[in-house]
């Protein structure tokens, strides 16, 4: 019974203590302060719901157990006494609040603050995962790769940041409402990339990780559901799609036109393609769109040789257009030698290279090998995976590399 | 998650403390003490004896030697050490933020190692050479 109750407690805590901890951040006014009473109330639920019952709903009683507690805590310590007022005279009815829409908005308030621009990037990544996909420091540093112990800091540091500077929990008004969007997405993006391609590692992928950035991009769209959440949530889908066929059984990278298309996961794509016309349909066409569409373009081809090249290339140059960028340059450079032929596309690659924006990225190199190999000039081929190979660090992207660097012979 | 919180004493700057402040601090870390325990994140905390009562014990040529000491060269004790089940490190680092022992000196939190897997594989490894023996 207790076992049972508390892995149905853990549940909850996984999936509901973003939500809990939102409106009791609001309530109680400051973060620390709602984290404590929302263990609190869950502790108080581990005695008392075994022998009382569930409650109807688990999510008011822990809400309303929670605010109770911090406001007990407040008066045990005798401090504070102005905020202690001004929290007990709000009236708060946890059931009226979750349906007339203020429960959402304050998880939407919970979102916008862990990824509030004042803070660094990594620390926005690893307070997301924390306070609203309930992920303790220990699994963040693992999954980031780093140190508990640095990783503690960085939350700790962010929630002083959140504090000192009174970063206001809040929605953000409309006239800030795009570029905050932006910073959230972004962190979200942020998620999913570090899940989909590790930096670094032995790993090829973090499943846990992307798993994550799709939760919380479906949770933002379900708050807020603007045509980049759209975008962006299509985006990480199609791309999730493809996860099976993109490794091997031993772990090696098989690259998108030599995958098992049998093995793309078509709910996903279907899920993702509904998405990205609903985004293209918006008239606001904003980057993440752009890319989803273009994974969409892949997603709907049967092969290599059945991809739509040139509409891609058209993507592309929107995409350039809206955010130039040397990595979707070299994109673009890719998909214009599968509809030119590969000698316009090294051209094109050779001209990102003098303007020497990617020097360190790997997949420029990569990509210029390619096209050598596809022309036949093996030895430009092999200085350029060379090059590629002194640029990555991750474990099954070597391999790949010293791979096709053997088959050159 | 269990997590060790050693805490450490700046015998200088305690000392300079005044004597009533001094017992309404200590009154304040016994009564945060109850709040842990209250809300489950106690596991167990003793506090120490001075360095004084310490000893020593080293392997030295097959011998184990026993010295007094170590006596302190700093200013900084180890005061105490309290045993916390908490979510994860950054619940640990708040809820030793909160306890008025942080006024008194330095602590450090480190997470308990699971032994099990050693544990486990030691039993696999000493029952395979009772295997072989017999």
């Amino acid at each position: 019974m207790a076992d049972s109750m508390r892995r149905l407690l853990e549940q909850l805590y996984r999936t509901e203590s973003g939500r809990i901890l939102a409106t009791l951040i609001r309530l109680l006014g400051d973060f620390d302060r709602a984290e404590e009473s929302l263990h609190e109330a869950l502790r108080a639920a581990l005695e008392q719901w075994p022998a009382e019952g569930i409650p109807e709903n688990p999510v008011a009683w822990l809400i309303s157990t929670g605010r109770f507690k911090g406001i007990d805590r407040l008066r045990r310590e005798a401090r504070a006494v102005s905020s202690l007022d001004a929290i007990e005279a709000t009236s708060f009815d946890p059931l009226v609040a979750m349906s007339d829409g203020s429960v959402p908005d304050d998880h939407l308030r919970l979102i916008f603050i862990c990824c509030h621009p004042a803070l660094p990037a990594e620390s926005r990544a690893a307070l997301a995962l924390r306070e609203i996909c309930g992920l303790t420091t220990e699994e963040i540093a693992r999954a980031f790769l780093s140190s508990p112990a640095a990783t503690a800091q960085r939350i700790v540091r962010a929630k002083n940041t959140i504090r000192d500077d009174r970063l206001p929990y809040e929605v953000p008004p409309p006239a800030e409402l795009p570029a905050r969007l932006a910073s959230a997405l972004q962190v979200i993006y942020l998620v999913f990339n570090e899940g989909y391609s590790a930096s670094a590692g032995d790993s090829l992928t973090r499943p846990d990780l992307s798993g994550e950035a799709i939760r919380l991009g479906r949770l933002v769209h379900s708050l807020l559901p603007d045509p980049e959440v759209k975008g962006l949530l299509a985006l990480m889908l199609l791309h999730e799609s493809r996860r099976q066929a993109r490794t091997a059984a031993d772990g090696e990278i098989i690259l998108l036109d030599e995958q098992d298309r049998s093995l793309w996961d078509r709910t996903l794509i279907a899920e993702g393609i509904v998405l990205v016309n609903a985004a293209l349909g918006a008239g606001r066409v904003g980057p993440y769109t752009l890319q989803a569409a273009i994974a969409a373009v892949h997603a709907k081809a049967s092969g290599s040789a059945a991809t739509d090249w040139a509409g891609l290339v058209t993507w592309y140059d929107r995409l350039l257009r809206l955010h130039s960028s040397p990595v979707v340059a070299l994109n673009r450079a890719v998909a214009v030698a599968m509809r030119d032929g590969p000698a316009a596309g090294l051209e094109l690659v050779d001209g990102l290279i003098r303007d020497g924006h990617l020097d360190d990225y790997h997949l420029l190199y990569s990509a210029r090998a390619d096209l050598c190999r596809r022309l036949g000039k093996t030895d430009e081929a092999r200085a350029s995976y060379t090059q590629a190979l002194a640029n990555t660090r991750q474990g099954p992207e070597r391999r790949f590399l010293e791979r096709r660097l053997r088959e050159l012979g | 998650m269990k997590y060790i919180c050693f805490g450490y004493l700046d015998t200088e700057t305690w000392a300079k403390v005044p004597s009533v402040e001094q017992l309404a601090t200590v009154d304040r870390c016994i009564a945060y003490d109850e709040t842990l325990k209250k809300n489950g994140h106690w596991v167990s905390g003793e506090g120490l004896q001075g360095p004084e009562s310490t000893v020593s014990l080293q392997y030295k040529d097959g011998k184990v030697v026993v010295t007094d000491g170590p006596y302190a060269e700093t200013k900084e004790l180890l005061g105490g050490l309290l045993i916390i089940e908490a979510r994860d490190l950054n619940h640990a680092v708040q809820l030793i933020s909160n306890h008025p022992g942080v006024q008194m000196g330095r602590w450090e939190i480190r997470p308990v190692q699971d032994l099990e897997p050693m544990i486990r594989e030691s039993k696999k490894r000493r029952s395979a050479g009772a295997t072989n023996r017999a």
